[in-house]
């Protein structure tokens, strides 16, 4: 299975967007992917080894949250998409 | 620098016209030219998922971010970078943008609109190495 790199994770691993992995779930997965190229880990984990919480990661179009989180079993044609959220507001709620 | 055409330019700043009073999101596809410059190609409108709070904040759902960056690669192009509105604020980024920024490496279009008006347009790459240091800096917005 595939694991697709973001973009501001990319020069951690070798400037590559796509990195092949063989696991059987996604921890397994992202272990893989972190022993391949360690400098991912600390963007990818914190210090206690959870996944950060601005790190969204789907299994195609499903997010683990609502699976089985790291226990995601995955299927030889799966992609893992590594996804940083998105979010962001005009001020501080003590403007208004 | 941030090189966009004056077509897809205008739909960002379109769009933040049309969710006004609300902030609009979106993404910008196309390339990386180097280390230093960003080439946008196409725009992907998003749903902002903040509706208990849309006047002032953005959300995109990152379910939404797998399908545009599906249907990008897909055309050839990349995320470069993401773009949303600050409804009758400046178009600068604030501390709540800058928390909530993770894509180092892109650019963040911000556009003011002003009573439903688009005004200034700016343009700025998070910068730096890691979440903890990270910043951002005003970059070059070429249109055309």
């Amino acid at each position: 299975m595939k694991i697709l790199i973001p973009t501001p994770l990319r020069q951690y691993a070798e400037k590559r967007d796509t990195i092949e992995v063989q696991a059987g779930n996604v921890g397994e997965a992202l272990s893989a992917l972190t022993t391949q190229h360690p400098d991912l880990r600390r963007h990818l984990y914190t210090d206690d080894g959870r996944l950060r919480a601005f790190v969204n990661v789907y299994v195609n179009d499903e997010d683990i949250r609502y699976l089985q989180k790291e226990q995601t079993a995955l299927q030889e044609n799966d992609t893992i998409s590594i996804i940083p959220s998105i979010a962001g507001g005009c001020c501080c709620c003590c403007c208004r | 620098m941030l090189k966009i055409p004056q077509s897809i330019y205008a739909e960002m700043r379109l769009h933040g016209e049309e969710t006004y009073p609300h902030e609009c999101c979106g993404v910008l596809l196309g390339a990386f030219d180097g280390d230093n410059a960003r080439v946008v190609k196409a725009l992907a409108r998003a749903g902002n998922t903040r509706t208990d709070s849309p006047e002032n904040r953005y959300n995109i759902d990152p379910r939404e971010l797998v399908r545009i960056q599906r249907e990008g690669r897909e055309r050839g192009f990349d995320i470069v970078g993401f773009y949303h509105s600050h409804p009758d604020h400046p178009a600068q980024w604030s501390k709540t943008d800058l928390a909530e920024a993770h894509w180092i490496g892109c650019s963040y279009v911000i556009t003011s609109v002003q009573q439903r008006a688009a005004e200034k347009t700016n343009s700025f790459l998070l910068s730096g190495t890691d979440e903890e240091g990270k910043y951002f800096e005003d970059e070059q917005l070429i249109v055309g």
